[in-house]
């Protein structure tokens, strides 16, 4: 049994939900998957939150949803970042880069 | 942005839920498919790769289920679910529905209905534009109040630099002819700044100025928005217009056309003379030659402060003004009775309500109690309820509801029932509102302002929550309470905690019941005891009016006698028409005048007493009676020497036991004139009410009216009618007329409808406190009933094995309905301590009996002993009529 802890950190998943959809329009499987692999593995994301968080970033103004056509030819619904989600996206990875460095910071201090 | 698509994407949800919910399942199905394509894809068989995109996604349900509980609209959904639950419950039930319902909405209603007639008095200000600043002033005399004169006015107005703007006022009621039916209006000579002091001005047209109130000036007239719209039908051209009005009190004017300058907004109300409709300026001589009108102390005077200034600070400053004044006019003020010691001013809020203030705050506090009543029996019934629910609250919580979302689920419950209560309770409050309308006191201020507004509705939604969470939440938390196992096996053997919670409903509304009787009964018993006070005189078949002479005709006393003796001679020539008389002041009319009497034989020891100016078959025709001497007759003419008649109470507290008769006096303006000749006493006549059946003031003293200083102007006609007294109104009229067709005849009242109007505010006030007592009789009374039935049905087993063990019938009857009558006692004894100190609040309205009447009190026990005994009664035979083989069985 992997007893790693593959939670995505607590308020990160709206973030990396803009990030990979500031690449390319997706829809929720592939975010997943997509969370998965460039994290290699580090980060899971469990349906449930992912579209909740989807409804939820839809509602913000910060994602437009939309029925299209998957390249394999199946009916998928795709997930695209507004402008306002560039943004929202801009303001909150300067913010997590702050903080994150300042916590590497802090760590590397007490080590 | 977002907030839009918050509001249209929830909405969206709400208003299609299907829609929705299958774009999850589609998106979640696509989820699927994908996981399971890149499974297969990463070489795993088709059934693996199945199963393992299942593993990723887990319980589907779960996953819709938590995105479903995003948004706002899903609080809403649980919400409206949770009342369609609960609507569903009321269908079930609709016997304990329409019940609760109704009580509640009998509770709510009768409340509403009373705020809406307080809430304008009492509670909010005046509608002027701070009304804070707006004053009453009086003279004080004696230590008491009385009505300024236009002397008083004049002095303090043109000193004064408190106010910004002072006015006295009169009332006045001028007849308009010319323009279709001549009718009669009701309206106010008013000094310029009336209108400046209220703080409304016209809507259309101007104001009164100074110009317009001057001696002899101008005759104009500015209309009520009413009176505008009905005899004008709203003409926008009706400033400068020429209207003719008869009858007007301006004793030297020329002319009776005035012309309109202003028509007041729609919305002015004018508290000081509510049926006013129209107003002319006083124009009183600012020369005050003494002996005038302008020295009669019949005005009144309001004023708005200046901003900043205090009432105390006015106050001192009119008293510092006074005495000066009062030198500088010391004739003026000696006919007026002296210079007044000082002013009274009290606040145009405090001048309009005092009278009724404390009626009204009882009124308030018995229908909340009533209220409160209500709200318990509710919550008793909710609680039987819940018992009987008791089962599915257990099959709910082991599905897995939780303590929280049971709660949530009653109180919502509850609040539903309140909301019914309260929809109902709204209607019988606009209904409640009619009536208290038509029912109220003539003296009740501000009644246009009695309706159900938005503050009132307000009001009644705010009472509505507040009972529906309180209602709710005893039993709520009962229920919740509840362990579930308990619950799940069949639980008629348990004693259920939530009885004793009943019973102290029980016990409450006993008290508060308790409370409310007595209340309504000490107020019927004072009515009761007010009404068999006896006036003094006979008020059977009698018929009185007021001629009001207008002066202007009449220009000495002695023309304006000759009228009222004509004018009693035609009515006496009315067949059937057993005797009638003039009286200068009405007993039992509002009428109030009172001179001094200063006796011969007691210097120094002057008495101030009512005075009445009588034609002298008036003690005959009132059937006062004789106790001494004689009454007057015709030979008391001017000229003759004077003879006076005293009141019974009179003559006892000046001449003790000494022979009254033919004792000398001088009265009025004689008084302490040593050269003006004395009267003399030639008879002794029995006590009369003047002012109300409750205020024993009884000195008087009688004279003819030729033997008086003067003739008055506005005589009160008496006429003793073999039967019914109303019928014979226009015939005394039209006698009255034949002598001068312009005579203003006013107050045409049969005696006893004076009688009864005297205690119209007592009246008024214990037809509510019968009401609601009543109700509170019976709801106590269901309450009783609804705990012993619930309490039976739940002891059968226990009754059936006592029967089983050899209780008679008898046994079990006296068992049961010693256990109601129990708790009954309980309540009385809380209730009579609780009555002893609330009846407090109506000690004012009482006449006659101590709030603590001892028989009031037991008529209540016993009624209230006697009502909930037949409410214990029922329950306690049915428990009596147990089959033990029956309920023994059941089991």
């Amino acid at each position: 049994m992997d007893e790693t802890n593959t939670d995505v950190i607590q308020g990160t998943l709206d973030m990396l939900i803009l990030k990979t959809l500031s690449l390319e329009p997706m829809h929720g499987f592939g975010i997943a998957r997509r969370v998965e692999q460039i994290s290699r593995g580090v980060f899971k994301v469990n349906p449930g939150s992912l579209l909740t968080a989807l409804q939820r970033l839809e509602r913000a103004g910060w994602l437009d949803s939309e029925w299209r056509q998957t390249e394999n030819s199946r009916r998928a619904k795709f997930y695209a970042l507004t402008r306002a989600g560039k943004k929202q996206l801009e303001v909150e990875t300067a913010d997590w880069t702050r903080r994150s460095s300042a916590i590497a910071r802090l760590l590397k201090a007490e080590g | 942005m977002s907030l839009w698509r918050q509001v249209t994407r929830g909405l969206r949800v709400l208003t299609n839920r299907r829609v929705a919910d299958h774009e999850l399942a589609d998106e979640l199905q696509d989820y699927f498919e994908q996981a399971t394509a890149s499974f297969e894809a990463s070489g795993l068989s088709s059934k693996d790769a199945r199963s393992a995109a299942r593993r990723e996604i887990g319980n589907s349900m779960v996953v819709r289920e938590q995105v479903r509980a995003y948004g706002w609209e899903s609080v809403v959904e649980t919400l409206l679910a949770d009342l369609r639950y609960a609507a569903r419950q009321l269908r079930n039930n609709p016997g304990f529905a329409a019940t609760a319902i109704l009580i509640l909405g009998l509770g709510i209603g009768a409340t509403t209905a009373i705020f809406s007639a307080v809430n304008p008095i009492l509670f909010q200000p005046l509608p002027y534009p701070h009304p804070d600043r707006i004053m009453m002033t009086f003279e004080m005399r004696d230590g008491g109040s009385r009505l300024p004169n236009f002397g008083t006015f004049e002095g303090l107005s043109e000193r004064s630099h408190s106010f910004e703007a002072m006015a006295v006022m009169k009332p006045w009621q001028p007849a308009m002819v010319g323009i279709g039916e001549p009718e009669l209006f009701e309206g106010q000579r008013v000094s310029a700044a009336y209108f400046r002091a209220l703080g409304v001005l016209p809507a259309l047209g101007r104001d009164f100025q100074s110009a317009d109130d001057q001696f002899n000036g101008p005759n104009v007239v500015i209309l009520s928005d009413r009176l505008w719209h009905r005899r004008f039908g709203g003409d926008a051209q009706i400033i400068g217009r020429q209207i003719t009005l008869e009858n007007s009190s301006s004793q030297l004017a020329v002319s009776n056309s005035f012309t309109v300058i202003g028509v007041m907004p729609r919305g002015f109300e004018n508290v000081l003379a509510p049926s006013a409709e129209l107003w002319a300026p006083l124009q009183y001589n600012p020369a005050l030659p003494p002996d005038s009108r302008e020295w009669g102390h019949h005005l009144r005077m309001v004023a708005r402060l200046q901003p900043g200034v205090s009432k105390e600070e006015a106050t001192s400053e009119l008293d510092a003004i006074l005495p000066a004044f009062g030198r500088a006019h010391a004739k003026g003020f000696e006919s007026a009775g002296g210079i007044p010691a000082g002013v009274v001013v009290t606040s145009l809020h405090d001048h309009v309500t005092a009278e009724v203030k404390p009626a009204l705050l009882a009124i308030l506090g018995a229908v909340i109690l009533v209220l409160l009543i209500a709200s318990v029996n509710v919550t008793n019934l909710l609680l039987a309820r819940g018992a009987q629910r008791r089962g599915e609250f257990a099959v709910r919580a082991a599905l897995g509801a939780g303590q929280r979302r049971l709660l949530r689920q009653l109180i919502t419950e509850s609040l539903l029932l309140a909301g019914l209560g309260g929809t109902f309770g709204i209607a019988v409050a606009t209904l409640g509102v009619r009536v208290l309308v038509a029912l109220s006191p003539p003296g009740l201020p501000r009644v246009e302002a009695i309706r159900v507004d938005s503050a009132v509705l307000l009001f009644a939604l705010g009472i509505t929550t507040c009972i529906g969470l309180v209602v709710g939440l005893v039993p709520a938390i009962h229920a919740s309470r509840n362990d579930p196992h308990a619950g799940l096996q069949e639980s008629s053997r348990r004693s259920s905690g939530h009885q004793i919670v009943r019973r102290f409903l029980v016990v409450s509304e006993v008290a508060l019941a308790l409370v409310l009787l007595v209340s309504a009964g000490l107020l019927l018993r004072s009515l009761e005891r007010l009404f068999s006070v006896d006036p003094g005189f006979d008020a059977s078949y009698v018929l009185t009016m007021q001629v009001q002479e207008s002066g202007q005709r009449y220009a000495g006393d002695d023309a304006r006698a000759r009228f009222f003796v004509q004018a009693l001679e035609n009515v006496r020539h009315i067949p059937s028409i057993a005797s009638a008389a003039f009286v200068s002041q009405l007993p039992l009319s509002g009428d109030y005048e009172v001179y001094g009497i200063e006796f011969e034989a007691y210097p120094n020891e002057a008495e101030a007493a009512f005075r009445y100016a009588v034609s002298p078959d008036y003690l005959k025709t009132m059937r006062i009676p004789l106790r001494r001497g004689r009454l007057l007759d015709e030979g008391d003419r001017a000229g003759a020497p004077v003879a006076v008649l005293i009141s019974e109470s009179l003559a006892k507290r000046k001449f003790h036991d000494r022979d009254p008769i033919g004792q000398r006096v001088r009265m009025g303006p004689n008084m302490g004139r040593s050269g003006k000749p004395w009267a003399t006493i030639v008879g002794v006549v029995g006590d009369v009410k003047q002012l109300s059946l409750g205020v024993n003031e009884a000195d008087a003293f009688y004279t003819t009216p030729t033997q008086w200083a003067w003739v008055d102007n506005a005589q009160s006609v008496v006429v003793r009618t073999p039967g019914n007294a109303a019928i014979l109104a226009s015939a005394v009229r039209n006698a009255i007329w034949s002598v001068d067709k312009d005579q203003p005849i006013v107050r045409v009242a049969t005696m006893e409808s004076l009688l009864a109007q005297t205690e119209a505010q007592r009246r008024f006030a214990l037809v509510l406190f019968e009401a609601f007592a009543l109700v509170a009789l019976v709801l106590a009374a269901t309450g009783i009933y609804g705990v012993l039935s619930g309490s039976v049905t739940e002891r059968m087993r226990e009754l059936g094995i006592r029967s089983a063990l050899g209780a008679t019938r008898a046994d079990i009857l006296a068992l049961v309905a010693r256990q109601g009558m129990r708790l009954t006692a309980l309540g009385i004894g809380i209730g009579l301590v609780g009555a002893a100190s609330a009846t407090q609040a109506i000690a004012a309205m009482l006449f006659g009996i101590s709030r603590l009447d001892l028989v009031t009190y037991l008529g209540v026990v016993a009624l209230l002993g006697g009502v909930s005994l037949i409410a214990c009664g029922l329950p306690a035979w049915r428990a009596a009529q147990v089959d033990p083989a029956i309920t023994l069985r059941a089991e």
